[in-house]
């Protein structure tokens, strides 16, 4: 069992959290929106072999959280609170 | 020299001391240019080649794979063949691999252990009944072989199942298909690489690639760590791995990867002789002829690139496996894997040309690539060979993203993605 560390929480075992996708996957606004820019938020993924940077949620508490992750050895880099607004 | 693999060539063989047999495929050094470049040597890729030379007559073929080939997910899989899908688009893909695995071995000369022994989706309640009931009158009216299983029927097929009163994932019923079944996943790999060679192309092992030379906003060729090699359409079957060469060709896939694990027990004398999957627990376990029991289950939820496996996933899967078959309670794990597995939003394959003209995609197969091999390869091969798509893989565009023609299987390909 790996054990993430959850901003609010601490280390918690992997099994309470789900993953929430990219961080810094914003949102496009604006009427005209080129279809394909539209597409490209809903399910282009960045989806990097090595450190990733990612939306995590805590379900116990509620807490969502950016985890900057290896994909290859699981190793956590850093665990930072969304503190309100849109992870960069 | 002995080129046909037959009972007459084993009983001469046999006679003249097995001197004449050659490997199975030819290693040549890779030339400089191609007509075409197949990039990774699993199931999908050498079986793209082979289909390139017999149906395209395109011989000027290399497959080019980083490792070693059928090494990837090809070797990593629970090897059931079926095609058990819910929407029109994807009975008609998986229909195609299906009827193509059903002639493969006498194709290929190359036996490929095909064994269509059946494959029963349980349903665990009268709402699952009735949604089974949908999926096989959906799949009779495609023209798949599918029946509604009863309790009785179940137990016929499955009698070691848990049948017992307090049984936490009772059994109403389930969807049968008899022509499901299982093959040798290395003799996938190999029969594709021996035919394939033998009609001229090269199969080039150890060449990771490094990049792509991208020449007039077209894709001419690929750096590789064995050199430069330029072909006119390169096309990747790269499972896994796509979002990784999708980025050194300059843009993104709608894939998250996951590791999807898989184990086997120590071998026993023959006690299940079909395929048995459980919604409830996610587990599905067939026998493989050696006598193991095959074990697969649902994906890690962590994205990931190792090819392990996390353990509360396997401990889930294991403790599904002994809520469904409790007899196998005193059974020792041998061997525990992963693969990883392009996961795409509407769990269906990626067939098509990419953003990158001249580079042509079969990727995003999921958790169920090894089934859809030589559909795979055929409809690859009609790609690279002609430019345009088979009427089978047209639905398959990456375009559907951005058109919002998705073919969401999740549902009906059974498992959790």
């Amino acid at each position: 069992m790996q054990l993430f560390p959850c901003p609010f929480c601490g280390p918690r075992d992997e099994t309470e959290f789900h993953y929430g996708g990219d961080a810094g996957n914003a949102r496009p606004d604006g009427a005209g929106m080129p279809i394909d820019r539209w597409a490209d938020y809903l399910y282009l993924r960045t989806n990097p072999k090595g450190t990733a940077r990612e939306i995590w949620v805590h379900m116990n508490c509620g807490e969502f959280f950016v985890m900057e992750r290896d994909t290859v050895t699981h190793t956590v880099l850093s665990s930072t609170a969304l503190g309100g607004e849109h992870a960069a | 020299m002995t080129r046909i693999y037959s009972a007459l060539s084993l009983f001469k063989e046999g006679l003249a001391g097995q001197t004449g047999w050659q490997p199975a495929w030819r290693s040549p050094e890779p030339k400089p240019s191609y007509d075409v470049i197949v990039i990774g040597g699993g199931g999908h890729g050498l079986a793209t080649a082979y289909y390139l030379a017999k149906n395209h007559n395109i011989t000027g073929v290399a497959v080019l794979e980083k490792g070693w080939i059928g090494g990837g997910n090809t070797g990593r899989n629970t090897t059931v063949v079926r095609s058990n899908y819910y929407y029109p688009e994807s009975v008609e893909l998986y229909s195609l691999a299906h009827r193509l695995y059903e002639g493969l071995s006498r194709d290929l000369n190359y036996n490929v252990m095909l064994s269509q022994r059946g494959m029963v989706n349980l349903c665990h309640s009268t709402a699952e009944m009735e949604v089974g009931a949908r999926t096989v009158n959906a799949m009779q009216i495609n023209g798949i072989d599918a029946e509604l299983f009863s309790p009785e029927d179940v137990r016929r097929v499955a009698p070691i199942y848990n049948f017992s009163a307090d049984a936490r994932f009772p059994v109403f019923g389930g969807i049968w298909q008899g022509r499901a079944g299982t093959a040798r996943h290395d003799a996938v790999a190999w029969g594709y690489a021996r035919a394939a060679s033998r009609l001229g192309v090269d199969i080039i092992q150890n060449c990771e690639i490094t990049d792509f030379i991208i020449e007039g906003g077209r894709c001419r060729g690929v750096q590789t760590t064995r050199g430069a090699i330029r072909a006119g359409r390169i096309g990747m079957a790269v499972a896994g791995h796509s979002s990784v060469l999708a980025a050194k060709a300059g843009f993104r896939l709608p894939i998250n990867s996951y590791a999807l694990q898989a184990c086997v027990s120590e071998p026993v004398k023959p006690i299940l002789d079909t395929v048995v999957l459980s919604p409830g627990t996610g587990v599905y376990v067939s026998q493989s002829d050696k006598g193991e029991i095959v074990i697969g289950g649902g994906l890690d939820r962590i994205p990931s690139y190792a090819q392990r496996g996390n353990l509360p996933t396997l401990e889930t899967v294991i403790a599904g496996l002994l809520e469904m078959f409790p007899i196998f309670g005193q059974l020792k794990l041998m061997r525990q894997w992963a693969g990883i597995v392009d996961v795409v939003p509407d769990s269906s394959p990626i067939i098509g040309e990419s953003p990158l003209p001249g580079l042509f995609l079969n990727c995003g197969w999921g958790t169920g690539g090894f089934k859809a091999i030589p559909a795979g390869g055929t409809l690859l091969a009609q790609l690279l060979a002609t430019g345009k798509h088979n009427d089978i893989s047209r639905p398959f565009d990456l375009d559907r993203f951005a058109s919002g023609r998705l073919i969401d299987e999740a549902a009906g390909s059974g498992i959790a993605h």
